[in-house]
């Protein structure tokens, strides 16, 4: 981040920073147990990204505004102790929204307090910037999460169920691939994302004029 | 219900592997496991923080449901499972060195694993005894160490192996991890009784 | 780290800075968390009994209200402080006029991925099971979940015999489940052809839910019914 002599970011690039170039599910790979847990239906991975934004956003901003009083020596134990609370609140949120939904997501919805993506956020991005910077970055990061876990979701709800959003797709005679719906599915699925991301990345080495250093 | 420790010894192990059936401690098994020997040591440790996590966690839940502040559950548990496991981690440096240079480097890693505060989670969520609890830890600490021993023999031997190179990296080893889990599948319904 | 920009002091913090800090990030955290306690407290409570009549109305039709109960040795008793280790928890089910309409208890046994929890109705008049409802489970989809779309695995539950033995310690017959198509007595569940693990799983949970429950519930269903 934030080199000096470089140009910094603007707003916008930090916001689409965690969407596109970092994505945290595609990109950087973090935060894999829930991506993979919760991910057997559009909607619950919708919920859980959407309940990940917020524990994100919400702990960043306060990371922010403490950035200059916290001591170096405790500031783990405090980001510890912020996201610890900003997931309980939202334990009890989704609980107050739909019993459902929190039944679906089980324990790993506390299990967000130990999501790296959230740390890691923490300590490299909002500890050094202020916190409309901090709070777009992790907007930006939060949105990629959701986007990710969505596109994993749908894929093995479609797939596993033949439904998206709980609606049927196909007619009576589709016969489910049960597997995808399983844990080896969500394996599967998003080592096929990555391989497609990997697959666009190198023809786009090949086709540019300057090739970067690696694939 | 009461399952008994065996149905519960196995179950977690094999039909509901932490790694490979419940998605916990991901990070540790695709980032640290393209080694044996690193493997073993790994997997000793977190079953050894697992352990110490269940305890503390079992003592916390009842502290916090005797006062009745369950609102306090989570901020409880992840300041003091991290705190014990710096503890213990002093503890082994100054009296067991061997200890302590064999598991010492994985401990400040292992702290934010997933698997370490599922443990205390779902042990919770279960309403586990003591018994069942520490039984549900050093299941799912074996069951993370299995894992993560097999990931590492597959990869050490996919080293030799010629891949192409869209293949290479986290790809594949998210499809090597999804053949295990199918593997793992079989062994659903051992846990079963009668 | 040679982060020049930021403000942080060289010298090594002092302890009671560090414990000044942490004891003031606390506070705000407790506060956070107790106002998100309190201001969703309602709307959950709301909730789980939004969901829990939904389950028992599943199972018992008919039926207009829910109230939650203990039984234990001592008797029973309306369920708010929690239930001990010795006694059962279990809905009361009334209609609309206030008359008893059926008990409902949730059973659970090990399956054939994780446990099966099920959600069952008991009708005192009939001494029987007469709904069977899941509450949460882990199977195979396509087969396990058989236990909720199967018709004909369903209709066990129809008029599943659960009367006491004359002792009033233990039900007369114990609730078995038999491999598919052997179904002879009406305290047998006759199991899915295919999914005999889970199904075994639902006649175990309700066997073992119902042998504790029973024998506490029933002397004392005359005070179910004054509903109070």
């Amino acid at each position: 981040m934030a080199i000096p002599g470089q140009r910094q970011p603007s707003h916008l690039e930090e916001l689409l920073e965690g969407i596109w170039r970092q994505n945290p599910v595609f990109v950087m790979v973090l935060g894999m147990c829930p991506t993979l847990a919760v991910s057997v239906s559009a909607m619950n991975a919708v919920s859980m990204g959407l309940a990940t934004t917020f524990v994100l956003v919400c702990s960043t901003l306060l990371v922010s505004l403490m950035r200059n009083v916290v001591p170096r020596e405790v500031r783990i134990a405090t980001y510890i102790l912020i996201i610890a609370t900003f997931v309980t609140v939202v334990d009890y949120l989704i609980q107050a929204i739909s019993l459902a939904v929190y039944e679906a997501l089980g324990a790993f919805i506390q299990l967000i307090v130990v999501n790296c993506i959230i740390l890691g956020r923490a300590e490299a991005h909002a500890s050094k910037n202020p916190p409309l910077r901090a709070a777009l970055n992790a907007l930006g990061m939060g949105a990629g999460f959701t986007i990710g876990l969505f596109a994993l979701g749908a894929v093995r709800e479609i797939l596993g169920a033949g439904k998206l959003f709980g609606l049927a797709l196909f007619g009576p005679d589709f016969q489910p691939w049960v597997v995808m719906v399983l844990p080896p599915g969500g394996f599967f699925v998003l080592g096929s994302w990555l391989l497609l991301f990997n697959w666009l990345d190198s023809r786009k080495a090949v086709g540019s004029p300057l090739p970067s250093g690696e694939g | 219900m009461s399952e008994s420790l065996s149905q519960i010894f196995i179950g977690t192990l094999l039909a509901n592997n932490f790694v490979l059936a419940m998605f916990l401690g991901l990070c540790p098994f695709l980032g640290v496991s393209a080694r044996l020997n690193t493997a073993l040591p790994m997997g000793a440790a977190t079953t050894f923080v697992m352990l110490v996590a269940s305890l503390c966690a079992f003592a916390l839940n009842w502290l916090v449901t005797t006062f009745h502040m369950e609102f306090l559950r989570l901020i409880a548990y992840i300041v003091v499972i991290a705190s014990a496991v710096q503890l213990v981690e002093m503890f082994l440096k100054k009296k067991s060195p061997a200890l302590f240079r064999a598991l010492g480097i994985y401990l400040p890693l292992i702290t934010t694993n997933c698997a370490v505060l599922g443990v205390a989670l779902f042990q919770t969520a279960r309403e586990y005894d003591l018994a069942q609890a520490v039984t549900f830890s050093l299941a799912g600490g074996g069951g993370f160490t299995l894992a993560l021993l097999l990931m590492a023999g597959l990869r050490e031997r996919l080293n030799l192996a010629r891949v192409p190179n869209v293949v290479q990296g986290t790809a594949l080893s998210l499809m090597l991890a999804g053949l295990l889990s199918l593997a793992f599948m079989g062994f659903a319904g051992l846990g079963a009784g009668e | 780290m040679s982060e020049n920009t930021s403000a942080m002091q060289a010298a090594p913090t002092s302890s009671v800075a560090m414990i000044r800090t942490l004891g003031v990030v606390a506070t705000i955290c407790g506060v956070l968390i107790v106002t998100a306690f309190e201001s969703t407290l309602d709307a959950v409570n709301a909730n789980k009994k939004i969901a829990l009549e939904r389950a028992v109305f599943k199972v018992i039709p008919g039926a207009a209200s829910v109230r939650e109960y203990v039984a234990g040795p001592a008797g029973v008793r309306r369920a708010e402080a929690g239930a001990a280790a010795s006694e059962v928890k279990f809905y009361a089910a009334y209609d609309q006029a206030g008359a008893l309409r059926g008990v409902a208890a949730e059973g659970a046994a090990k399956g054939y991925a994780d446990t099966v929890r099920v959600l069952y109705a008991y009708d005192p008049a009939k001494q029987a099971i007469t709904g069977l409802g899941v509450v949460s489970m882990r199977e195979t989809p396509g087969i396990g979940d058989k236990i909720y779309t199967d018709q004909a695995f369903l209709a066990n539950f129809v008029a599943l015999d659960a009367r006491l033995a004359a002792d009033m310690k233990s039900l007369a017959n114990a609730i078995r489940v038999v491999k598919h198509g052997s179904k002879q007595h009406p305290w047998e569940i006759d199991a899915i052809a295919g999914a005999t693990v889970t199904s075994k799983a639902v006649g175990r949970g309700i066997d073992e839910s119902a042998q504790r429950l029973l024998p506490l519930l029933v002397p004392h269903l005359e005070q179910l019914r004054g509903g109070k």
